[in-house]
């Protein structure tokens, strides 16, 4: 699916993109590629779910967002596609998995709620159990109280290869 | 951080168009002039208060792999143990939570292979068991934090 150019455009954008007026030209000139080409190749790149979306990436606590809880809960399997879609609509979720559940660990679906205290926070998971039906399954809630490492991915050619 | 800053911070959380002049379009859409947004973007991006700006990846498209994981860490170990997970360059995030389960990491490997072998490393190096919690299934949620 991956052309070596798409790797290369991949691999130069990946740290961010030019703060400029022509950003993807700049970015042609790095890659040795006209700028419609760059505008071509990421369209298809992002029309594909490669790119899942372009944009900004803020940092929580710079924004106030102080209290970040990750809910599991324990729900029963037929439910859980359905719950899930559910919970994700949302607009304080944001993150919805469903997952294995472990020994000693039984929980299969997480979600995140970040607010800017953790009373906004446990009020919107009211909220959220109240709509969505959700009071008689076990959860637990899990406020993180330290961040200690936050940083994107990073990925070198190598790696797209396997692509 | 302004009203304005505000404003640009949440159009950029909904995406950033693919053309020759996406700053010139994202301007106009907020009353701004292009040179404003630039000179404010850049300045947001330089104080911290934006991580990053750009493209977010799918990793497994990109043939990478993701894991979210945990150990319990015994409290009089906690920080050797975090300064060991930490030295991993595979590990992307660690976030300490209140529960026996006490920190929880995110994992980013090239390849789905390294998550395994990193796992193994950690509870080597640590003599922790680390429990292993990929995802089965991703809901779509529209993540944006308003400013």
């Amino acid at each position: 699916m991956l052309d070596t150019k798409d790797r290369q455009l991949l691999e130069h954008v990946q740290l961010g993109l030019p703060v400029c007026q022509r950003p993807y030209a700049e970015i042609g000139r790095l890659c040795d590629m006209p700028e419609t080409e760059v505008i071509e190749r990421l369209t298809r790149l992002k029309q594909q779910g490669l790119i899942k979306r372009m944009g900004v990436i803020v940092k929580h606590r710079q924004l106030g967002y102080r209290a970040n809880a990750m809910i599991v809960w324990n729900v029963p399997d037929n439910l859980i596609k359905q719950l899930g879609g559910h919970i994700s609509r949302f607009p304080f979720v944001t993150l919805c998995y469903q997952r294995p559940r472990q020994p000693e660990w039984p929980y299969n679906l997480y979600c995140m709620i970040h607010g800017k205290d953790r009373a906004t926070v446990l009020n919107q998971l009211e909220q959220l159990v109240d709509a969505c039906g959700l009071s008689s399954f076990d959860k637990e809630i899990l406020f993180s109280n330290r961040c200690f490492k936050q940083r994107g991915a990073i990925y070198r050619n190598t790696a797209l290869a396997h692509g | 951080m302004d009203d304005i800053d505000k404003q640009i911070i949440n159009a950029l959380q909904d995406g950033f168009p693919i053309c020759d002049a996406p700053y010139q379009q994202v301007a106009a859409h907020l009353g701004l002039t292009e040179q404003d947004l630039i000179t404010r973007l850049k300045a947001l991006l330089d104080n911290g208060t934006l991580t990053r700006f750009g493209p977010l990846y799918n990793a497994e498209q990109m043939g990478g792999a993701l894991t979210l994981a945990a150990v319990k860490a015994p409290t009089e170990r906690y920080d050797e143990i975090a300064e060991i997970i930490n030295s991993f360059p595979e590990v992307a995030h660690n976030y300490a939570r209140s529960h026996e389960l006490n920190m929880w990491i995110v994992l980013a490997t090239q390849t789905p292979d390294q998550i395994q072998q990193t796992i193994g490393a950690i509870e080597k190096l640590t003599g922790l068991t680390v429990y292993n919690m990929p995802k089965n299934k991703e809901y779509f949620v529209n993540l944006k934090l308003e400013a």
